[in-house]
């Protein structure tokens, strides 16, 4: 077969049809606001969309609204706005890009946002919580958190047959069933548990898949770059979960992945050094970031991102369909407990990382919007240079605030970390 | 442990006790747990906010309030980036430094920057560092037994440092020796609301804030002594305007703060350390001491900006306070870089504005040491009250 994107349409598809289902996905909730229809508001760790496509319930991300106006560089606008408003320049600006978002009726460079009939947010991020007050005040809609305890302790997770797995499970469940109640009462429908379980299995189809692609990126050359390729991916994770062409999208996904695997099909031309990337990325000039690193010859080929930002749907946990409840709360127990630990106990993750995919350096991105993921890198990284020799960057900046992203200072640090690798492995190659 | 940890007060006339407590809230030393480890005691630390110090205290342990101190970050700073709040930095300052020991540390998800304390805490420390998840969802009907088990588990871990078994009498005499805490400093806020001309904010806070470092017998005794003695001066009602301060939840104003606000106003009501008065009533001390724990978390916890319940907005929980107190007026401050208090001040001022409640907004950070800027502003907010 040849290998040419241009001629080959396995090539490339999974970003051909991410960006694809990505447009047709504000275009069904531009309709919906058009026509006013109900609504959840959602987040990325612990979405619920199982519950809510039982309900076929449209699904709002407003932190993926409030990404794409970094990406579309209209971010600072939205800022500054919300900052008018009395949100103090400190506040995430996931937040304050949507409360402009709010502000101006849910006109958004993607479309239009309907108002929130329901907001159904996990504790996985505390500011979900005080995020969705905000809509509470705004909008007087029911707001419904979904607590899912996290591990105590570092090595501390449960699991099932332990008695504290057993407490947080049946917590969980309990929440469940008082959301599904929410539902019907939003939806004026009834519950069906059928429904649940077909969107159980899309759901396992596509956490099965996330998990693969995932995996597939041990590959030399690595297959697609987990800060680029990787966020289209995570965008069709999070809004298509639970549903047939989410289900679909992942499987041609791994099909796309392992043909690329099969014939050296990497993401890069000349891969020369494979990174891992740790924190969110820095949207407000992504491109640009990216090639601090690709010019040199470095690539990522995987990052906690990918797997707190999808849940921990990367864990590829599946439901039992045989007891759909009962096993939704088990698994959002543990995939959103395992999103938390890719944040809080990141040096876990990436220590094993290191050997499983190869990699010569590790890139810290704490932001100043996100002190969730961002609080605990530096402490991370002194245990984890402590422990393994691994070269690392830190570089603080932004998601979303163009004020607190340097360019020249970034590219001053990768430029360093760069010829730092190189001369390590002259070295190497030297005592070899 | 029957040692008096704290006994500069005792026998000392009023003022003097009054300033023994004042000295003592400002050293960064924590000189009464170094006390209470040197006769051998064990010590837990907890991060704000809402820790039920009962658990620990039946066990033997000093349950003490890791609330920072006033003190430059040097070591703590290697450990994080920026933009973060003082008191995450300054608290593992102060245990990095060896100013004060710990035998176990517990935080809660109260925020995004403390959620990451005990990993952090856990890779630096060989003692046990725990999150204990207290629910979030404080609305759904398991969180009750979901917090109760919980707590059985934060129980096992204390267990395991006091190496001792913990029977259920001994949490109901816990529970006892701070409801009567509770009792004390519900009446020393009864007296800042009813006759502010009799304690000064700094005394007040004072006379709270030590609670967290010494055994809460103690405090229990002092305070006994205190209060009425604070009831019996012959001080005069000035022409002050009556204050609502809110926003001290977590990370606390230098005491000097609360001076330079006392100076200018009769601070009657405020969250100053809520979290060591945070159950606003008595927990029963009859069944299962655990599950009277955990109940009382759910319906008689007094609500801050970390704590999300649906029977609680907290605009209108400070509206509460306000008329509660007779307030005149509100100062709404948030702790530099401190997301929730700095979010929740957009709810307040709009839900202030609708009722006409005069407010001044600040922020302030616990190792600040200037205060001529804001003793100026806060002077001009309250002149333009008075003569309005």
């Amino acid at each position: 077969m040849d290998q040419h994107p241009e001629s080959n349409p396995i090539l490339g598809r999974g970003n051909n049809d991410g960006a694809r289902l990505f447009r047709a996905w504000f275009s069904e909730l531009s309709d919906v606001a058009a026509n006013g229809s109900p609504a959840a508001y959602v987040f990325v760790m612990g979405s619920t969309n199982e519950i809510l496509k039982a309900f076929d319930l449209p699904v709002v991300f407003p932190e993926i609204n409030s990404l794409q106006t970094a990406v579309r560089r209209v971010a600072y606008e939205h800022l500054n706005e919300a900052e008018d408003y009395g949100y103090s320049p400190d506040v995430c600006g996931y937040v304050k890009a949507d409360v402009a978002t709010q502000l101006r009726g849910g006109q958004h460079p993607m479309g239009r946002i309907p108002k929130p009939s329901l907001a159904v947010l996990t504790n996985a991020c505390n500011t979900y919580i005080k995020w969705a007050e905000i809509w509470e005040r705004m909008h007087k809609m029911p707001v419904f958190t979904l607590d899912v305890p996290g591990t105590r302790e570092a090595d501390g997770q449960t699991w099932p047959g332990n008695r504290h797995f057993a407490n947080d499970r049946k917590y969980v469940e309990v929440q469940l069933r008082e959301l599904i109640q929410l539902c019907e009462e939003v939806t004026g429908r009834k519950f069906d548990i059928d429904k649940l379980r077909q969107v159980l299995g899309w759901a396992n189809d596509m956490s099965e898949g996330w998990r693969r692609v995932l995996e597939l990126n041990k590959a030399r050359p690595s297959l697609f770059n987990a800060l680029t390729d990787g966020t289209i991916y995570l965008g069709v994770a999070n809004g298509f979960r639970g549903t047939e062409a989410g289900s679909r999208y992942f499987k041609e996904l791994v099909e796309e992945m392992e043909y690329r695997a099969a014939h050296g099909i990497g993401s890069l031309t000349d891969e020369k050094y494979r990174l891992s990337f740790v924190g969110v990325p820095c949207y407000p000039i992504f491109r640009r970031f990216n090639e601090l690193f690709t010019d040199w010859g470095g690539t990522f080929v995987n990052s906690t991102y990918l797997w707190f930002a999808s849940g921990g749907t990367n864990r590829g946990f599946q439901y039992d369909l045989a007891r759909p409840i009962e096993s939704l709360a088990e698994g959002l127990l543990v995939s959103v407990r395992d999103a938390m630990d890719s944040m809080f106990h990141q040096d876990r993750v990436l220590e094993a990382m290191i050997d499983e995919f190869e990699l010569d350096g590790i890139v810290y991105h704490p932001i100043k919007s996100c002190r969730t993921v961002s609080t605990g890198l530096a402490d991370g990284r002194r245990y984890l240079a402590e422990k393994r020799d691994i070269p690392s960057v830190f570089i603080e900046s932004d998601m979303m605030d163009r004020r607190v992203v340097s360019e020249a200072q970034m590219k001053n640090r990768v430029d360093a970390f760069f010829e730092g690798l190189a001369s390590r492995r002259q070295q190497q190659a030297r005592s070899a | 442990m029957k040692e008096v940890v704290f006994s500069e007060w005792q026998g000392r006339p009023l003022d003097e006790v009054l300033l023994a407590c004042r000295d003592l809230v400002e050293s960064p030393d924590y000189p009464t747990v170094a006390r209470w480890r040197a006769a051998g005691g064990k010590v837990a630390g907890h991060f704000q906010v809402y820790f039920p110090e009962e658990i620990v205290h039946a066990a033997g342990l000093l349950p003490v309030k890791m609330r920072g101190a006033p003190v430059e970050p040097t070591r703590a700073d290697a450990h994080f980036g920026s933009y973060l709040c003082s008191i995450i930095k300054t608290s593992l300052e102060i245990a990095l430094s060896g100013q004060v020991e710990l035998d176990l540390f517990v935080s809660h998800p109260i925020c995004d920057a403390a959620r990451n304390l005990a990993a952090i805490w856990g890779r630096n420390f060989s003692h046990p560092c725990q999150i204990l998840y207290l629910p979030q969802n404080p609305n759904s009907a398991g969180s009750v037994d979901y917090l109760r088990a919980e707590y059985a588990r934060l129980l096992e871990v204390v267990e395991e440092v006091a190496g001792r078994r913990v029977s259920s009498d001994d949490l109901r005499a816990s529970i006892a020796v701070f409801n009567e805490n509770r009792s004390l400093l519900r009446e020393l806020y009864r007296i800042k609301r009813e006759t502010p001309w009799l304690v000064s904010a700094e005394d007040g806070y004072a006379l709270t804030s030590i609670g967290g470092m010494i055994p809460r017998e103690e405090h229990n005794d002092l305070l006994r002594a205190v209060l009425p003695q604070l009831r019996a001066r012959q001080a005069k009602a000035q022409d002050r305007i009556r204050v609502v301060f809110e926003g001290a939840f977590c990370e606390q104003p230098p005491l000097d703060l609360v001076r330079v606000l006392g100076r200018t106003c009769y601070v009657v009501d405020d969250d100053f350390l809520i979290g060591l008065r945070w159950l606003t009533s008595d927990v029963p001390v009859d069944g299962d001491p655990l599950r009277a724990l955990a109940d009382s978390y759910i319906e008689r916890s007094s609500y801050s900006p970390v704590q999300h319940d649906l029977r609680k907005p907290k605009e209108k929980m400070l509206l509460e306070r306000a008329r509660g107190a007779g307030a005149d007026a509100v100062i709404i401050g948030a702790a530099k870089m401190c997301e929730p208090g700095l979010e929740e001040q957009v709810a307040y001022t709009r839900a202030l504005d609708e009722e006409g409640i005069p407010y001044f907004v600040t922020e302030f950070e616990e190792n600040m040491t200037s205060f001529d800027h804001l003793e100026l502003q806060v002077e001009t907010f309250l002149e333009n009250l008075l003569f309005a």
